[in-house]
């Protein structure tokens, strides 16, 4: 076994894993972070982003003892008390999620698209999350969820309570 | 996952000596390749040598009239370098098509080529730009580099340091990806080298190539219907459930073309 420690969503947290254990597993086994999914075993699906210094990643292409020293962020690390970081805000407000499971990932992955691209067009959207499937939505309210967190005026009606 | 020891070398002096001292070990760089294998149990490395916090691996640079890519660069690096963009703006754009963001801000050129997966991209920019492998013991001319499927000029111990793009006159990567994993089913790079024009192809055979009968007929000019006269077997042409060697042989024309118009 060996001893890891990180920055979890701005606490210090030491996991003890052993070399093959993933980040992915460390986050939801060791530290109950159970907001960042699983959805595949091909790296593909991007149910697993998370931060890691700023950076979007897939936690589960990554092993817990590559985190040493680092800072991550998980879904759990955005909102603010009850007040969701205005991506989530977003999201709930377009109807971007049905069933939920990709969203941590979709989230985590668009907070680092508007980092690096505060205006995207609708077509670096698309082109961003090409690393997050989602088996639900159809995409197209996810899209208009990122247009309206980075500040755009799109017309899709407040989702029912 | 089988279980493995772990090491995290800080020079490549001491990465190469974990590497000989290990039963079997391995290196690891960005882990996007070598992760999924893993966890699929498709391999057992008794020690997993992890390049991560090598510095002097990392980083792009100009030298002379050469862009020099450190192995330990990510894609994502190589496709938003300022450095890259204004020298080789063919390559920057070729390492932008590559998986999605988050494969790309892990995944490196180091890792990708010493792979050598018969889809990826890199192959296409090494092969085209006439580009120099630079290992801890040697210097590997993109046409001695690549020698089959998942099959290297590479040694078993040998470590990539950096890779050396000459600067092109011009440059243009076309590829038909993959819809699910954005893998190339075939891909094209056009380049005009001192040398003359060069055309590489990956994706589509075991590993990239030279399109030599293509660079003849572009010898008197970029013109894309140059291309129409020439035929592709497809005897020696990957075939797979995503696409029939037939298929294949096709995109390699209109991928050639299309990265032809790119540069007329
Ligand atoms: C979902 C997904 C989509 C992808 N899509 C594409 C795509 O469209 N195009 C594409 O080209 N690739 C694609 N890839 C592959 C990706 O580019 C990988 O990053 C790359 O193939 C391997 O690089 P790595 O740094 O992750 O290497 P690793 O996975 O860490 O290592 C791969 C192999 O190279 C060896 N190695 C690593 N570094 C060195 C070095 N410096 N010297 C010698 N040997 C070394 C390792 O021992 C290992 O055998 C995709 C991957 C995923 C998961
Ligand atoms: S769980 Fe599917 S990409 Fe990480
Ligand atoms: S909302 Fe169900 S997978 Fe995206």
């Amino acid at each position: 076994m060996s001893e890891v420690s990180f920055k979890v969503n701005g606490s210090a947290v030491t996991v003890d894993v052993e070399p093959r254990t993933l980040l992915v597993d460390a986050l939801r086994q060791n530290l109950g972070l159970t907001g960042t999914h699983v959805g595949c075993d091909t790296s593909q699906c991007g149910c697993c982003v998370i931060h890691m210094d700023g950076t979007s990643v897939k936690a589960c292409t990554m092993l817990a003892v590559q985190a040493e020293g680092s800072a991550i962020t998980t879904i759990e690390g955005l909102a603010q008390g009850d007040e969701l970081h205005p991506m989530q805000a977003a999201f709930r407000d377009h109807h971007g999620l049905q069933c939920g499971f990709c969203t941590p990932g979709m989230i985590m992955s668009a907070v680092d698209l508007l980092q690096h691209n505060p205006k995207p067009t609708e077509r670096e959207i698309r082109e961003w999350l090409e690393g997050n499937l989602c088996r639900c939505t159809g995409y197209h309210n996810i899209v208009k969820a990122i247009q309206a967190a980075a500040g755009s005026a799109v017309s899709s009606p407040m989702a029912a309570e | 996952m089988y279980a493995f020891n772990y090491h995290r070398p800080s020079t490549v002096q001491e990465a190469l000596l974990l590497l000989k001292s290990a039963e079997d070990g391995k290196l690891m760089a960005g882990g996007q390749t070598l992760i999924p294998t893993l966890k699929q149990r498709l391999a057992q490395p008794s020690d997993v040598i992890d390049l991560g916090r090598i510095k002097e691996l990392v980083g792009i640079t100009e030298d002379g009239d050469a862009v020099v890519v450190g192995g330990m660069t990510t894609h994502g690096a190589v496709a938003t370098s300022p450095l890259v963009e204004a020298r080789i703006p063919g390559l920057a754009a070729l390492a932008h098509l590559i998986g999605d963001p988050q494969v790309r801000h892990r995944g490196t050129i180091g890792g990708s080529l010493a792979n050598n997966d018969p889809s990826s991209d890199y192959p296409g920019a090494v092969l085209a730009l006439d580009a120099t492998i630079v290992t801890d013991r040697r210097k590997i001319a993109a046409d001695d580099f690549f020698e089959g499927m998942f099959d290297t000029a590479l040694e078993e111990d040998e470590l990539i340091t950096s890779v050396r793009f000459p600067v092109p006159a011009k440059s243009a990567y076309r590829k038909f990806p993959n819809p699910a994993s954005r893998y190339a089913m075939a891909g094209a790079m056009v380049a005009v080298t001192v040398g003359g024009v060069r055309v590489a192809i990956t994706g589509a055979g075991p590993c990239g190539y030279r399109w030599t009968e293509a660079e003849q007929a572009l010898e008197g000019g970029l013109d894309p219907a140059a291309i129409d006269g020439l035929t592709v077997a497809a005897d020696d042409l990957n075939s797979d459930i995503h696409a029939s060697a037939a298929y294949r042989a096709n995109l390699v024309k209109v991928m050639t073309k299309r990265a032809v118009e790119a540069l007329a």
